[in-house]
């Protein structure tokens, strides 16, 4: 279970990839531990950028469920982005994007979250 | 065994439909009709049945009682919901009340939509039958007492005619009764309750209903594949969505039709049946809890394909 963090100005963007089955659950929850505990007590918004995630079981939706309730706890936001069509199916099945804002893209959500970050991804695109 | 016929089908209250859901069902069947003329009963019927559940049918409102048919004499059902009531008349209306017969209740646990049809079971009135009620909790017999006790109920337990034995089971050991090998296993929920494993001529059937699976336990998760190992039919409490039995619904006790499909395919199992529907959930809610199962089931899949279908009372599932 990959999962790569950068940071857009005051965003942070998590990007894990491949099968968020059981035993890779696990493995998400342990990197997303750092960057949630720092992103939460600095009330820093989160991105998880998914357009790398080809499928997520319901340990996968647990661990961002759990990362949701911390997120919120500190007042801080979170948000998933660039589903691909498979999982946004295993979203709506599981009702999941009651918990979770879902934006269509990462640049969306950053739209949405900071305009700092979005200049940022806009400028790194370039 | 020979098959699964359900009796009651959903969970925590029983329920009717409604006038005005039934008037839809006819719309909905007058305006898929139209332009077509029917030449025969025959061809009226053959018309109803393309029409799918929602229009057509109902999953019904009966509380859980679900029988095992065993292929021997003797009666196995799982709780005695109300659903226990029309099964009761069924019996009756074919044994009639001169021919004592033996029912093996199995209890998953004593909650009141798991108990409430008891008292409205014709057999259990007449001297002669033998009614056996096992289950893994101590409190069982003074459940089933205490709810016809006044001023609750005009009846006492102690009226009733029949032979009534409570037997407790003990976990982690196989039982025989009335042909089948029974296993339980202890479940989460609140005063707990029981899944039951029943085998017998190279078929098994999983009972398990008001279960609640917590997803970080994986000691836990592989008690249940272990359970669930190669069932033929895995009758499983699908109440509520994934998402609410992670949230607001956490501690309810229940579990989801996602967790059913992975549970299952992690078991080898063949068919899952979702079971324990939420009282408020339409007949179009539950169809489409099972279309998203199905769904939900060809994408995680990565060995052999598992059957999904929801429980309706009267449902029969052949094994």
């Amino acid at each position: 279970m990959e999962c790569s963090v950068r940071r857009l100005a005051d965003v942070v963007v998590a990007a894990p990839a491949g099968q968020i089955d059981h035993p890779n659950a696990q493995k998400l929850e342990q990197a997303l531990k750092p960057v949630l505990d720092e992103a939460a007590a600095a009330t820093t918004p989160l991105v998880l950028d998914f357009s790398g995630v080809e499928y997520i079981s319901s340990m996968g939706l647990r661990v961002l469920m759990v990362a949701a309730k911390q997120m919120r706890a500190q007042g801080a936001r979170i948000a998933v982005a660039d589903l691909q069509p498979v999982v946004e199916e295993i979203f709506d099945i599981a009702r999941f994007k009651h918990v979770l804002e879902v934006f269509p893209s990462v640049r969306s959500a950053l739209q949405d979250l900071s305009a700092p970050a979005l200049s940022a991804y806009d400028a790194a695109a370039k | 065994m020979k098959r699964v016929r359900f009796w009651g089908t959903r969970g925590s209250l029983p329920v009717a439909l409604t006038a005005e859901a039934v008037r839809k069902k006819v719309i909905a069947s007058l305006r898929s009709a139209a332009g077509r003329s029917f030449a025969s009963d025959a061809e009226i019927e053959a018309y109803v049945d393309t029409l799918g559940m929602p229009v057509s049918g109902t999953y019904g409102g009966h509380s859980p009682c679900v029988e095992i048919e065993t292929g021997g004499s003797e009666y196995v059902l799982c709780d005695v919901g109300t659903g226990v009531r029309p099964f009761g008349q069924r019996a009756m209306a074919r044994h009639g009340p001169a021919s004592p017969q033996t029912y093996h209740i199995f209890m998953s646990h004593v909650h009141w939509d798991h108990i409430m049809g008891f008292p409205f079971f014709t057999p259990a009135y007449i001297k002669g039958n033998r009614i056996r009620i096992y289950g893994g909790h101590a409190v069982l017999e003074e459940a089933f007492r205490r709810q016809q006790a006044a001023p609750s109920f005009p009846v006492d337990f102690s009226s009733l005619g029949a032979s009534i034995e409570f037997v407790r089971l003990e976990a982690g050991r196989t039982h025989d009764v009335a042909g089948l090998q029974v296993d339980l296993m202890l479940q989460e929920h609140s005063g707990d309750s029981y899944g039951y494993r029943f085998s017998s001529d190279g078929k098994t059937v999983i009972y398990t209903t008001d279960s609640e699976h917590k997803l970080n336990d994986l000691a836990e998760t592989k008690r249940f594949v272990d359970f669930f190992r190669d069932a033929d039919l895995v009758i499983f409490d699908a109440m509520y969505s994934l998402t609410d039995t992670i949230s607001i619904r956490a501690d309810w006790g229940h579990s989801s039709n996602i967790v059913g499909v992975e549970l299952c395919h992690m078991a080898g199992a063949r068919e899952l049946c979702l079971f324990h529907h939420e009282p408020v959930s339409s007949d179009e809610t539950i169809t489409r809890l099972l279309t998203e199962a199905r769904r939900y089931e060809e994408i995680s899949r990565t060995g052999k394909p598992l059957r999904v279908s929801a429980a309706y009372d009267g449902m029969e599932i052949a094994l």
